[in-house]
């Protein structure tokens, strides 16, 4: 199966916009984590912190997922007005 | 209810006064703008992002969820997109009711939850280079403090 994946924030700059992947059916969000973890190590204390929507809804690491779903990589969010300090 | 993402200049004042109805008593506004700086950085602009579709429906579903939790009657929301400068106004956030105290607390609600939950990210320009401002962790609910 073929998932889009799209990017946010620092993770942007390092992987792209977005790209599509090719998973074995019956795969979880942790594994597309897993693929983009190789594809960017140096982001490795960066992963844990990642939050991951799919279909734009907030999903756990072990959400599976279907042929075609829009997977999203959001790290903290820092919308809003004021920097936190 | 008001909610957008906008690339333009919010007018603040023609937000807050579309909320406006005989019945009420109180508009809180809270109306947050890009500072000179970061820690003592000094800063030079920021640059807002969002993944469009599911911000505008979190910053919905937040919307409803105040109007339901405090009772208030009315809420705005805009959030700005792009190149911001100094000064200039990031998010307006604007509560309406009959009575002042639930305006003040639905509106701190909605920009300290707004700031943890909805996917909108700044990167910070400096006289010296550019960072992608550090968030707060995600609430538990989102990402498990566990996995960490």
């Amino acid at each position: 199966m073929r998932v889009r994946v799209l990017c946010f924030g620092m993770l942007r700059d390092v992987l792209g916009a977005e790209f599509k992947l090719d998973l074995p059916s019956g795969s979880s969000v942790a594994r597309v984590i897993e693929r983009c973890e190789e594809r960017a190590p140096q982001l490795s204390t960066m992963w844990p912190r990642i939050a991951v929507a799919v279909n734009q809804a907030y999903v756990s690491r072990e959400t599976g997922l279907v042929d075609g779903d829009e997977v999203a990589l959001l790290p903290p969010v820092s919308g809003g007005a004021v920097s936190i300090v | 209810m008001q909610v957008e993402l906008t690339r333009t200049v919010i007018d603040a004042s023609a937000v807050t006064a579309a909320l406006k109805l005989g019945e009420d008593g109180a508009v809180c506004v809270f109306d947050g703008i890009v500072r000179n700086n970061t820690r003592g950085r000094q800063t030079l602009y920021l640059d807002y992002s969002a993944y469009e579709e599911m911000a505008l429906e979190q910053m919905r579903a937040l919307a409803a969820e105040a109007v339901e939790k405090f009772g208030v009657r009315d809420v705005a929301m805009v959030h700005r997109l792009g190149k911001l400068e100094i000064g200039e106004t990031s998010i307006l956030i604007g509560v309406s009711s009959a009575h002042r105290g639930v305006t003040f607390e639905a509106c701190r609600w909605l920009i300290d939850t707004l700031k943890k939950t909805v996917p909108i990210w700044k990167k910070e320009y400096f006289v010296d280079g550019a960072v992608w401002a550090d968030g707060e962790a995600f609430p538990d609910a989102i990402v498990p403090a566990a996995s960490l």
